[in-house]
């Protein structure tokens, strides 16, 4: 590397741009998880196939390599003729939308929280991390189902949901980095001189809980897309026609011994995704937090 | 220690409350249950008097004390569609889970126990990298599709397992392995970090020195020390088995509490799902005290600060 890279990095990128090559493997997860961003961004225009598009007579399709499969369907079809390959592409779309959004809310909704809870301290604290473990008294997948069959199950009720599973994460996070920042100097300082809280929050809190934030919310996208393939496989995700991997897998539950590849690829597409945001996560708390780097 | 004791009971009771409260919030978002549970040619006066007999014309928190008022004396309603008390349905679901949930934790100790030791002891080499990608890609995997996969290889393929239901040893291999796929990971990388500040320790220094062979070090000496953080991370382990119970049960069609929590929500059988869920949460939260207080135990400066 030609310049050292700096003890504490100032930025967010400069940061990147001081440690990146290291390793090959944020290299190899990174673009990777590029190819799912691709396909969720320009998925209509690379998929062979209209996702939705059946047709009977080409139902179960082996995929192009196995006997009897064809290059017009490259990974095969399923139950109905649609195509394997045009339909996991059209899930990258559904669930790179679902983590963003649940991951949007639930860490500015746990973050803020979690900033006036470990800012405020005493009754506060007390009030709001009850709550936290209230809410973490009940397995999530149990109080999503719930939540699910209240609302009625659509693609937005999947964000609310992860949403409100979520955000606790956040929160118990950001308090304790919260409870020793607001120790520091510079907060007192800023308090004497007169700053109101919300400036505090801003200028002075917030930018420093911003790296944990974003290496929490890299962590959290394979979880989600976990939870949202587990909520759409039980029905009370999303619903079709909208095309969801865990949906997918739900079709082929039921064609399990006739077609192999319709049981496979989806969840591979789920596993591959989930491994390289898991990997670009460790790699970026690595890079930023090396207090919490596992030996 | 008992003003640790009492603390903590007190806040894993306000949980409880605090979770009976949510859940009956919720489900009684879902609108009416009189609807429901009454063919829709019910006459109005029909539906008044049922309300008033389930005491649904009362305020909601007057609802609630009367709920839970009923839920302490083990009342939870009758089931909408099995006709028997919510509670007896519940009762008789939950060893199947506790079963399949303890199943799954012995398979994943047993996986990450020698991972995270050989990781240690052969760290940097291929030993470690197997461990640690093994362990990344059971973080990658949804348990529902890593029982799928089990069926397909060897209930489908191999025909060496039953691909569902509940009853012989048999049965219970793939649900406990897809279940305690995932838990490997973490169990992996605790085992991994204090086998690591175990084996720098003078006493193993001190074995090696008088020239104890290395089995003995590793496995009498090192590892018994090495396994207390996760010995007190069990409960944690447990209760997120009861969590991710729920969609492995439906696919092994285990007898379990989970899948009939499933069902319940599907057919809104809102008293077994509130029982479900209340019972589910008992159990998550005592196993969380049971992890308080084995650190208290372990830990005499966590008592003080409590």
């Amino acid at each position: 590397m030609a310049e050292a890279s700096p003890r504490l990095p100032r930025g967010f990128l400069a940061g990147l741009r001081g440690r990146v090559g290291a390793t090959g493997l944020p290299w190899v997860s990174g673009t990777m998880l590029l190819l799912v961003v691709v396909a969720a961004l320009f998925g209509e225009a690379i998929a062979p196939h209209d996702p939705n598009g059946f047709n009977l007579a080409a139902a179960f399709k082996p995929p192009a390599w196995q006997e009897g499969g064809s290059l017009a369907y490259l990974l095969g079809t399923d139950n109905l003729g649609r195509d394997v390959l045009s339909r996991i592409i059209a899930g990258a779309r559904v669930s790179l939308i679902v983590a963003a959004y649940a991951i949007v809310f639930s860490g500015v909704i746990g973050a803020l929280i979690g900033m006036i809870s470990g800012y405020f301290g005493g009754r506060v604290d007390a009030v709001i991390m009850r709550l936290v473990d209230i809410q973490m008294s009940i397995p999530s997948l149990a109080l999503a189902l719930m939540i699910a069959a209240v609302l009625s199950p659509s693609l937005s009720t999947v964000v609310i949901v992860i949403a409100i599973t979520y955000w606790t994460w956040y929160a118990r996070i950001v308090r304790g980095e919260i409870l020793s920042l607001k120790e520091r100097d510079y907060v007192a300082l800023a308090k004497v001189a007169g700053c109101g809280t919300a400036t505090i929050f801003h200028r002075h809190l917030l930018p420093n809980v911003m790296n944990t934030l974003l290496v929490l919310a890299t962590l959290q996208v394979g979880q989600v897309i976990i939870f949202e393939a587990s909520l759409s496989f039980l029905g009370l995700g999303i619903q079709s026609p909208e095309v969801s991997w865990g949906l997918m897998l739900a079709d082929a539950r039921n064609y399990i011994t006739k077609a192999w590849w319709t049981i496979t690829l989806p969840g591979v597409a789920i596993m591959l995704t989930c491994l390289s945001s898991n990997l670009v996560g460790d790699w970026l708390r690595d890079t930023f937090d090396p207090k919490r780097r596992q030996l | 220690m008992l003003g640790y004791i009492a603390k903590r009971g007190v806040h894993g009771l306000v949980s409880i409350v605090g979770a009976s409260m949510l859940i009956f919030a919720i489900s009684r978002l879902s609108g009416d249950p009189v609807l429901l549970m009454l063919p829709p040619e019910a006459p109005q006066s029909l539906v008044d008097e049922t309300r008033r007999h389930m005491g649904l014309d009362q305020p909601l928190w007057m609802q609630y004390l009367i709920f839970a008022g009923k839920a302490l004396t083990g009342d939870f309603g009758n089931s909408y569609r099995w006709q028997m008390p919510a509670l007896d349905l519940v009762l008789d679901r939950l060893p199947a889970t506790i079963q399949l949930a303890v199943a799954a934790l012995l398979f994943s100790m047993a996986l990450a126990i020698p991972f995270g030791v050989l990781s240690a002891v052969h760290r940097g080499t291929w030993i470690d990298n197997f461990g640690k990608g093994f362990a990344m890609l059971g973080q990658a995997m949804p348990n529902f599709w890593v029982g799928l996969l089990l069926i397909l290889v060897f209930a489908i393929h191999l025909e060496w397992l039953p691909p569902f239901g509940h009853g012989t040893p048999a049965h219970l291999v793939m649900p406990a392995i897809a279940l305690g796929w995932y838990p490997v990971a973490a169990q992996t990388r605790i085992i991994r970090s204090s086998m690591l500040d175990v084996l720098d320790s003078d006493y193993i220094r001190m074995g090696r020195a008088v020239g104890a062979p290395d089995w003995v070090l590793i496995w009498k000496y090192a590892f018994r020390n090495a396994a207390i953080p996760l010995v007190t991370m069990l409960g944690v382990y447990f209760a997120a088995m009861l969590g991710g119970a729920f969609v492995v049960e439906v696919i092994f069609a285990w007898p379990g509490l989970g899948r009939t929590v499933v069902e319940a929500v599907f057919s809104r059988d809102f008293p077994v799902v509130q029982a479900g869920v209340l019972f589910t949460s008992i159990l998550f939260v005592l196993s969380n005290l049971l992890v308080d207080l084995s650190y208290g135990v372990i830990d005499p400066r966590i008592r003080r600060d409590g």
